[in-house]
């Protein structure tokens, strides 16, 4: 293994990780506040009033890239899940236990704002639409993840357990998805029209990505964060957490 | 000396537990009266009307039968667990999954089929016509299995777990909202005049993919939980 090639299992040490995460947290939070400042720019001012809707609509800037976010962050848990699983790494599992709440997050913003956008476009907060519901079960499916993996004592059996739920959560996303379509197209009375209008401009997908790709660095940053509290948290009896320059402070 | 046959295995683990569930009767027989007192409790909270009553019947039947199957969760394999025999089970050398599958469906004879054997009697309560009532209790057959199935993982990953039995509630529901939907819909499409058969078709794919996956992920969490 003395090849010159990165060692990138290094990095599956927490040890290891843990000054790597550091570095890279600012680089994140960084590109996330420029990112973010330019999405909402494009949003504000560049992209056109709609015809339909007026000013209304902004809230897509933040909505869109929320749920993208939200369902985008269950896979990469999941993932990271499965691997902590198969494996028995501990970095893995650590991973998925620290995205979860920022994905929970993203699930609940993509649900606060749509209902402040359902409120002047559709007339009402909340309905019974097939994307809002899935979208609420996917919270569910967040809160279930951590409150299982709170309510075990032991972290690792706690990480192991909530892996298996995330796998079998990852596999029914998509059936519940498809299963709350069907439902909608069966029950849905003549209320609410959903049908955007027809073309977007290319201003609004634009600041839409732009947003997406925010987010996205600000999960990474947040994350990381997070997994460097838990790694503080679990490891405090080991040796290279006393050797810490900060614990030395 | 010989290991016995995984039917052997298969049938030993059935037909013990019906024999602890038919000695101490009233824990199944909760579950039953749960779902009728639910299903009583609706037309009281709703009002009396006929019409109202029917178009509502097939969720609130499938509702409650849903939350009475989860409520027997709790039983699936806390007892084993505490007095040891669940160790033995996963200690024995007959695959896991098999007597995995042999508890599911015990606890499925136990707590799902009364469910489907009661069921008509409560719809005819909400005044459905016959042949909705037949398909309603052929979807709970259907169903219920896919909910006893889903219901093992939670009820796995749960075990020796404080207050599990609302954390069981928090994993399930979300994952319930399949089989309630084609369940419910199929019902909902015979009393509306059309083919059940869709939903049912879907229910059938959904109890297939549980058939296949529910088993190992139970598996899976019952050596997670025992280690």
């Amino acid at each position: 293994m003395t090849n010159g090639v990165i060692h990138w299992f290094r990095y599956a040490s927490p040890q290891s990780f843990y000054p790597l995460a550091g570095r890279m947290i600012p680089w994140f939070a960084t590109l996330a506040a420029l990112l973010t400042a330019a999405g909402l720019w494009i949003g504000f001012f560049v992209a056109p009033t709609d015809a339909q809707q007026g000013e209304s609509y902004r809230i897509i800037f933040v909505h869109v890239p929320a749920s993208w976010m939200s369902m985008f962050l269950y896979v990469v848990m999941a993932g990271w899940a499965g691997l902590g699983l198969a494996f028995n790494t501990r970095l893995s599992a650590m991973m998925a236990h620290a995205i979860a709440p920022t994905g929970a997050m993203f699930a609940f913003l993509s649900l606060w704002t749509g209902a402040l956008w359902g409120r002047p476009t559709w007339g009402t907060y909340w309905v019974w639409d097939a994307r809002l519901t899935s979208e609420l079960v996917l919270l569910f499916l967040y809160l279930g993840y951590m409150a299982l993996h709170a309510a075990i004592d032991d972290p690792r059996r706690g990480d192991r357990a909530a892996a298996v739920l995330a796998l079998v959560g990852v596999i029914n996303v998509p059936i519940i998805y498809f299963s709350v379509q069907w439902w909608n197209t069966l029950h849905q009375g003549a209320s609410v029209s959903l049908t955007r209008a027809p073309s977007m401009a290319a201003t609004m997908l634009t600041g839409m990505l732009v947003m997406a790709l925010a987010f996205w660095m600000y999960s990474i940053a947040a994350a990381l964060a997070r997994v460097r509290a838990i790694m503080l948290e679990r490891e405090a009896h080991m040796q290279w957490t006393h050797e810490l320059p900060e614990a030395a402070k | 000396m010989n290991a016995p046959s995984s039917g052997a295995v298969f049938r030993g683990i059935v037909r013990r537990d019906l024999r602890l569930a038919a000695r101490r009767r009233s824990e199944p027989l909760f579950t039953l009266g749960f779902f009728v007192v639910v299903a009583s409790l609706f037309p009281l909270g709703l009002g009396p009307e006929p019409e109202l009553l029917r178009r509502i019947a097939p969720g609130v039947l499938w509702v409650a039968a849903l939350l009475a199957s989860m409520l027997a969760l709790g039983r699936m394999f806390a007892a084993d667990y505490e007095d040891g025999t669940l160790e033995q089970i996963v200690l024995a050398p007959s695959p896991l999954v098999l007597s995995v599958g042999a508890k599911i469906v015990a606890h499925w004879l136990v707590s799902g089929l009364p469910l489907v054997l009661v069921s008509p009697l409560l719809a005819l309560q909400y005044g459905l016509p016959a042949d909705v009532i037949a398909h309603l209790a052929l979807s709970l057959l259907v169903g219920t299995p896919v909910l006893s199935l889903i219901g093992a993982i939670a009820a796995a990953l749960t075990i020796g777990v404080r207050g599990a039995g609302v954390l069981v509630a928090l994993l399930t529901l979300p994952l319930y909202v399949p089989a309630l939907v084609f369940g419910a819909g199929a019902v909902d499409a015979k009393l509306a005049g059309l083919s059940a058969a869709p939903n049912l078709a879907l229910l059938g794919a959904c109890l297939a993919l549980a058939l296949l996956f529910a088993p190992l992920a139970t598996a899976t969490a019952i050596r997670i939980s025992l280690e």
